[in-house]
């Protein structure tokens, strides 16, 4: 049971993260109709640029952090929507995400090239101990994943549901059109989730780094798993992809300790298989209009 | 007889907008019934759910006495309900007697048939007779994006026309077309009705060409009948005249 | 019905098709190209063969039905790896494990899209996202099947009627003939009413069910055929290199084939030609290294994509359109 419940606490750790970048997802998703493949290498590559101003520049870690995360921000927040998005939404859905798969293909690369084929150490925020709380043995960095990515999730709900700018975002992303003509600065709040999603790729970066260490491959399974938990999840809502991300973390964790450490990939893809054949739209998605 | 088409108590709601709001009527066999109606009257969503493009929030949908709501559109077509788009709606890389073809193809033969047996057999004469009933003659190999606007409405419509339809409905086929062709497409549309024995319900803006076209007019106001009858009787109407007048 | 095709084609055959003549006179050319290349020359022209199957098929599922399938490198994982077992451990002739892999691959594509298409069309890319990663996982774990990392090597290259094709010339004969073949098929489909119908379906498909074409089943054989050339591509693939590893058939070269299909020119029939000779074969005689090659590649895609989504193709397209106004303007 202590055993269990270990898996359990790591596997809503893991999926904390996978439910930070599925957030992320399904935010420009809503917004600009963006279908982001490079979702995972987006997770992987602020640790990857933080490790690199440190080595290249010789800066200490936070002067470093501070300048790969405003690096990424502003190239992979505001340039990929400047740049990508903008000039390619126009040709329609399809090109923009084959778009965002040649990115993809480029971040990776671009890290193995420029950066380590292979792992490197990232550190922890918080110290690496083990403490024991009822007979049960925690990580205290899982707990911190926990808090932080829980905080940062609660600070988004706040956001988006409490602020002025926030309800303006969520119009934005309900109707376009008509927010438009409400007057709401459609441009800017488009913007504002990209680099939205950016932000949540970083804490997503510095929560995973240091457990999984910076590796230019990292984003495969993150992204595959963000995309399966915004599907699982409802695709459409940030609730939706938090459920879903949570479910795929305690899924693939608890695979991993009791079905086999091989096939533990399966089991996330598995969950996606029987979510499209038995409730589409998601667990917490609601029907969408037939148009075919 | 029964009637071709029956609508009952159709409704749809988008979010808390009621676009429908119990509509009922039927057409009979080789009518041409006009619905008209206010800019957002509920018109378009009313041949939407007909057509099963959406899913009505209540109510049914019957083709000679058989339950067709919620049919998938495809399986609506073959069944010989087709119709024509408000906007333009040709496939522009294929060129004007491909389009008439693919639209014809469908319904005839079997999936397999269609690849291994003979190649759009009689779909090519059919597609001729459009091609010249609609005096497209001189663009048959034209590529349809490359089209006037009139000229793309006219192969729209022959679209609708080329397998045949027992039942066609026109969304503002009169739409952006000039004086002459609308002319043009008028005659066009009647001959079918009196040839084929086709039954149309015609969407549209444009006064004279409803009343000269329909022979029955329904008059929808905020997704409901407002008032039912010839268009004499429409036009004679006052409930229609607040309605129209009050927009 | 029963009137044979031939005598039905009286209105395509009003013209010699382009790219009918385009395809045979390849076909020549390629035959005799490779003579005086040496082994190494040879083998990349008959890679880039192989990979411009696979690149077809995915331009059937992308360029002409509009769907993205994120597995082709999986579909030709799965068919070079029947193909390699069943000839190795099992005897098969190549020529019944050819016709299998197909088969296979087909109906994996069948069973893979039918779900995901009933949803959302864009469900089919995250579906076989999902399945390519499930392909690598049991190719590389299922050791008493696959052989795992180690993989499968000594696959013979078949004889065609007593001839042996071991050599590298003899083969990228074989391997000429084969893609001929496959491409002529492809040519065949797409002008036929089901490449009509995959065409209408592309380009709108809302439209296309209100003509009652039955938009799910169409993508859904789209989809499966080209899977199938996968299969097919795998299958001459595996006795090209005769020697077979899972780390062709990942999830990145799932991607990448899906870029040289964009690369080429989606849609266009000779569009996989070229993404696969900008893919394929250019990094092996520019000699460079494989990562920095993929960045570059990637990043001319993207550039491509804003520029001119029709690819290479759509480019010469437009040159070619542009140069005929001029002449045509000067006469």
């Amino acid at each position: 049971m202590a055993e269990f419940i270990a898996y359990l606490i790591a596997g809503i750790a893991t999926g904390a993260i996978y439910a930070l970048a599925a957030i992320g997802f399904t935010l420009v998703w809503q917004t600009s109709q963006t279908i982001n493949f490079a979702q995972g290498e987006f997770v992987m590559l602020p640790a990857v640029l933080i490790l690199l101003a440190v080595k290249l520049l010789g800066l200490p870690l936070w002067a470093g952090g501070l300048l790969g995360i405003a690096v990424f921000l502003l190239i992979f927040g505001a340039g990929f929507k400047l740049v990508v998005v903008d000039p390619m939404i126009k040709h329609g859905v399809l090109p923009l995400a084959i778009a965002t798969m040649a990115l993809s293909i480029v971040m990776k690369e671009g890290a193995k090239d420029g950066f380590s084929a292979e792992a490197q150490s990232f550190p922890s925020l918080v110290p690496t101990d083990m403490i024991n709380l009822l007979g049960v043995s925690i990580s205290l960095q899982h707990l911190a994943i926990i808090v932080v990515a829980f905080a940062a999730i609660g600070l988004l709900q706040w956001f988006v549901g409490g602020t002025r700018l926030g309800r303006q975002m969520q119009a934005t992303a309900q109707n376009p059109t008509v927010a438009r003509i409400l007057g709401i600065p459609v441009e800017r709040m488009v913007l504002l989730t990209f680099l939205l999603n950016a932000a949540l790729a970083v804490v997503a970066s510095l929560l995973i780094s240091p457990i999984y260490l910076a590796k230019f491959s990292n984003g495969e399974t993150i992204g595959l798993f963000a995309f399966i938990a915004a599907i699982v999840g409802g695709f459409n809502q940030v609730r939706g992809a938090l459920v879903g991300g949570l479910l795929i973390g305690v899924a693939d964790s608890l695979a991993a300790a009791y079905v086999s450490s091989q096939y533990r990939l399966a089991v996330p893809l598995v969950l996606l298989v029987a979510i499209i054949l038995i409730k589409p739209e998601g667990l917490m998605g609601r029907k969408e209009e037939r148009r075919v | 007889m029964s009637p071709v088409l029956e609508v009952h108590d159709l409704h749809k709601a988008f979010g808390g907008i009621k676009a429908v709001n119990g509509v009922s009527f039927s057409v009979k066999e080789g009518e041409i019934l006009g619905i008209i109606g206010p800019n957002g009257c509920g018109k378009s969503t009313l041949f939407n759910c007909i057509l099963g493009q959406l899913e009505p929030t209540r109510g049914a949908v019957k083709l000679d006495g058989r339950d067709v709501t919620n049919m998938r559109p495809s399986a609506l077509n073959r069944l010989g309900v087709s119709r024509t788009f408000q906007l333009l709606q040709v496939f522009p890389e294929l060129s004007v007697r491909e389009n008439l073809i693919l639209a014809g193809q469908e319904h005839q033969g079997s999936m397999l048939g269609r690849l291994f047996g003979a190649r759009d057999a009689g779909l090519s004469e059919k597609a001729e007779q459009m091609i010249g009933f609609f005096k497209l003659g001189h663009l048959a190999d034209a590529k349809a994006g490359g089209l006037s606007y009139g000229q793309q409405k006219l192969l729209d419509a022959a679209m609708a026309f080329m397998a045949g339809p027992r039942l066609v409905l026109l969304d503002e086929p009169a739409g952006g077309v000039n004086l002459t062709m609308l002319g043009d497409l008028k005659e066009r549309l009647r001959a079918i009705n009196a040839e084929q024995g086709a039954t149309f319900v015609v969407i549209e803006h444009n006064m004279d060409f409803v009343m000269s076209l329909c022979t029955r007019v329904i008059v929808l106001a905020e997704g409901k009948v407002l008032a039912e009858g010839t268009p004499a009787e429409v036009r004679a109407n006052p409930a229609v005249i607040e309605a129209y007048l009050g927009h | 019905m029963s009137a044979p095709a031939a005598q039905n084609s009286a209105a395509p055959a009003r013209r010699i098709d382009a790219a009918l003549i385009g395809l045979i006179l390849g076909a020549i050319i390629l035959w005799f190209a490779p003579v005086g290349m040496g082994r190494y020359g040879t083998y990349v022209l008959s890679l880039w063969l192989v990979m411009s199957i696979g690149v077809m098929g995915l331009n059937l599922t992308l360029g002409y039905a509009g769907q993205t399938s994120l597995a082709q490198a999986a579909f030709m994982g799965l068919g070079a790896y029947a193909t390699a077992i069943l000839t190795t451990k099992y005897g098969v002739s190549w020529y019944a494990a050819f016709a299998l892999s197909g088969l296979l691959t087909f109906a994996v594509g069948l069973l893979l899209g039918f779900p995901a298409l009933r949803v959302r069309t864009h469900y089919l890319a995250f579906v076989t996202l999902a399945f390519s990663t499930l392909i690598w996982l049991v190719l590389r774990n299922e050791q008493w099947l696959t052989g795992g990392v180690f993989g499968i090597s000594n696959i013979n290259r078949p004889d065609f009627f007593g001839i042996k094709l071991f050599g590298a010339l003899e083969f990228h004969r074989f391997v000429v003939v084969v893609t001929l073949i496959l491409s002529l098929k492809l040519w065949w489909l797409i002008r036929s009413p089901w490449g009509r119908a995959f065409t209408a379906l592309r380009e709108n498909p809302v439209r296309a069910a209100s003509l009652g074409i039955d938009t799910r089943a169409y993508t859904l054989l789209a989809f499966a055929i080209g899977s199938a050339y996968g299969g097919f591509a795998g299958a001459l693939y595996a006795p090209l290199v005769e020697f077979i590893d899972p780390s062709p058939f990942s999830l990145s070269q799932s991607l990448f084939l899906l870029l040289m299909v964009v690369a080429g020119g989606a849609g266009y029939l000779f569009g996989p030609f070229v993404g696969a000779l900008l893919g394929v074969v250019l990094p092996e005689w520019l000699r460079f290294a494989g990562s920095l090659y993929l960045i570059i590649f990637a990043a001319i895609v993207l550039a491509l994509l804003v520029i001119c989504p029709q690819g290479v193709s759509g480019l010469i397209e437009r040159g070619w359109n542009a140069l005929r106004r001029k002449t045509g303007g000067a006469r």
